[in-house]
């Protein structure tokens, strides 16, 4: 076999997925800025959405790519939000890169470390341990109120203009800006990591561990990692919430938040970046618009929501729209 | 073995008085066996005469009550499934173990990068590195698997599995392969596509396979080892297995008739 064909498949798929890779930040951007046009008075809505859908992604890395089972995934979110918030208020770091960066590594060290006792339990049990981890680091948040002001939040979170340029404005431009630009960075790093050596790997250990195994690889330490690199994704987005929202509170540490977090990813279709963005626009838009519309009911309609998708999409609506383009294609050629 | 007798003849695989007990019973009962560079051995035997616990205690998987297992000199009773299966010692499964949405070149790609020690790192994808790409394509081609390179794991016929399964080890260079039953449940009119997938593996190549049909394991293997009741008690060439009055006995029984009248 000659090393000319190997040659030129290796090049022409390595330029489809740059090019891949340049429509998907494309799409992003521009859905972003048609959303920043249409509603620019919603602004802090659409950085809350950008926010939670950090933590999905980071959730999806884990379930969705490796196969863990989680309903405390808002534990790593929270462990960024609260880290960079008490680092704001209590000792004046308030630059938000650094912000950033401290719940960054606050989300990785937490997911390492619950990561740890979640992945001692398989199936049931490891979701119960899930539960069990949110829980505590909830009612540890609670307890420890003289530095996470308890059940009244954290305030006192003044963070200094982004570059030292642009303040945090009351519309929240700012604010919404920097998530962007954040997203953006995150979805093409995520991109780049699902793609690698070690993003295969965690799709095999999904998929039988047992062969990873037997393939001489740890599947263990795999996972470990992996929870660290979703940690520090989830900590961006609590950081990011904390900068925008300018306090932090005990529902961002919570089980029903991780529970959340599951439906979003589910409704947008696991395994895939674009499945948890588009769930988490989807779900947090309409749960806003609908609560809106209707206060009382609303919570009926997204179950109605939620069993639509689970029963005429059930890869998700990402999913579904691969399959309705692939039927199109097929259709065409 | 006599001394200046030339080269020393090398066991790349040397099990040593290996014994396991399950409560009482001795599965594994004083089982000693060498493989040496290109040997070709079937490991026969009927049911739950311990093939599968000698696979495991060779592999890892359980730990002996005594004796010991040495690659190519090194001891490695004590080590780790997986860092075995680094040192060069590699099993195949009798059930199919694929990871059913990745593409026959994903598997070969993250087995080779795994044997390269490049399976942790985070960048980077093998399609855009010529050697992985080069060398998973020359291991696809070989077991006739490039037509369906692309194609998920599930979709792909179950012969087809069976060779990506072999394609998969390879991959993983090993220097001692344990096939376990390569041909399980391909239907006959395929067992051929194996078996020249067998004769294509690396001449230098230590194989263990175990096995039940017995037409395939005397094509294949230039040795025969009969394991009955957790003991060895037959290590000899195929053509002499079948005269044997205690494999006949204890295994072959009226197969071995059937054979001599035909």
């Amino acid at each position: 076999m000659s090393d000319m064909p190997v040659n030129s498949v290796t090049t022409r798929s390595w330029q489809r997925t740059a090019l891949g890779d340049f429509w998907a930040v494309a799409a992003v951007a521009l859905v972003a800025g048609a959303l920043f046009l249409l509603f620019p008075t919603n602004l802090a809505l659409l950085t809350r959405i950008i926010a939670v859908m950090l933590l999905v992604l980071s959730l999806d890395l884990v379930t969705g790519f490796s196969g863990v089972a989680t309903l405390g995934h808002a534990t790593l979110f929270g462990a960024g939000a609260y880290a960079a918030g008490i680092f704001a208020a209590r000792f004046g770091v308030t630059d938000p890169l650094l912000m950033l960066a401290i719940g960054a590594v606050a989300g990785a060290l937490a997911g390492a470390v619950t990561s740890l006792v979640i992945l001692r339990g398989h199936g049931l049990s490891q979701l119960v341990l899930s539960i069990a981890v949110v829980s505590l680091a909830h009612e540890a948040a609670n307890k420890l109120s003289a530095w996470t002001g308890g059940s009244d939040g954290l305030s006192g979170i003044a963070p200094s203009p982004l570059f030292g340029l642009f303040r945090f404005d009351l519309f929240g431009r700012t604010a919404f800006f920097m998530a962007v630009g954040l997203l953006l960075v995150v979805f093409v790093v995520l991109r780049i990591v699902v793609r690698s050596p070690f993003g295969m790997l965690c799709r095999g250990i999904k998929q039988d561990p047992v062969r990873v195994r037997a393939m001489g690889a740890p599947v263990y330490f795999t996972l470990v990692k992996m929870y660290a690199i979703a940690g520090a994704v989830a900590g961006l987005g609590g950081a990011l919430s904390a900068i925008a929202t300018k306090v932090v509170g005990l529902d961002s540490l919570s089980f029903t938040t991780s529970a959340e977090a599951l439906v979003m990813l589910v409704v947008g279709g696991t395994g895939k970046l674009f499945g948890a963005l588009v769930g988490t626009l989807v779900f947090v838009w309409f749960e806003d618009r609908v609560s809106a519309i209707n206060p009382f009911h609303w919570l009926t309609i997204i179950g109605v929501l939620l069993i639509g998708v689970v029963l005429f999409a059930p890869k998700g609506l990402v999913g579904a729209a691969e399959s309705l383009w692939a039927r199109v294609r097929g259709r065409r050629s | 073995m006599g001394p200046c007798a030339g080269a020393p003849v090398m066991s790349l695989l040397e099990v040593r008085n290996l014994r396991k007990n399950f409560g009482g019973l001795a599965v594994t009962d004083d089982v000693s066996l060498n493989l040496a560079k290109g040997d070709r051995v079937a490991l026969i035997g009927p049911n739950g005469a311990g093939k599968t616990t000698f696979v495991n205690l060779v592999t890892g998987q359980l730990k002996p009550h005594a004796g010991s297992v040495h690659l190519d000199g090194e001891d490695i009773t004590a080590a780790s499934p997986s860092r075995r299966v680094q040192a060069g010692l590699v099993r195949s499964f009798q059930v199919t173990r694929l990871f059913s949405e990745m593409t026959p070149e994903e598997h070969v790609a993250l087995a080779l990068l795994q044997k390269q020690g490049r399976s942790g790192r985070v960048f980077g994808d093998y399609r855009g590195m010529p050697a992985v790409m080069a060398e998973t394509h020359e291991i696809l081609a070989l077991l006739n698997l490039d037509g369906i390179a692309q194609q998920p794991a599930n979709s792909i016929a179950y012969g087809q599995q069976r060779l990506l399964e072999i394609a998969l080890v390879m991959a993983l260079r090993p220097k001692v392969l344990l096939l376990d039953e390569p041909a399980a449940g391909v239907p006959g009119s395929d067992t051929m596509l194996i078996e020249r997938a067998l004769e294509r593996l690396p001449g230098d190549l230590a194989v263990l396979m175990i096995d039940h049909d017995m037409d395939f394991v005397f094509r294949f293997a230039r040795r025969v080892v009969v394991l009955a009741a957790g003991a060895i008690i037959f290590d000899g060439t195929p053509a002499e297995v079948s005269r044997d009055p205690r494999v006949r006995e204890a295994y072959l029984g009226s197969y071995a008739d059937d054979r001599s009248q035909a």
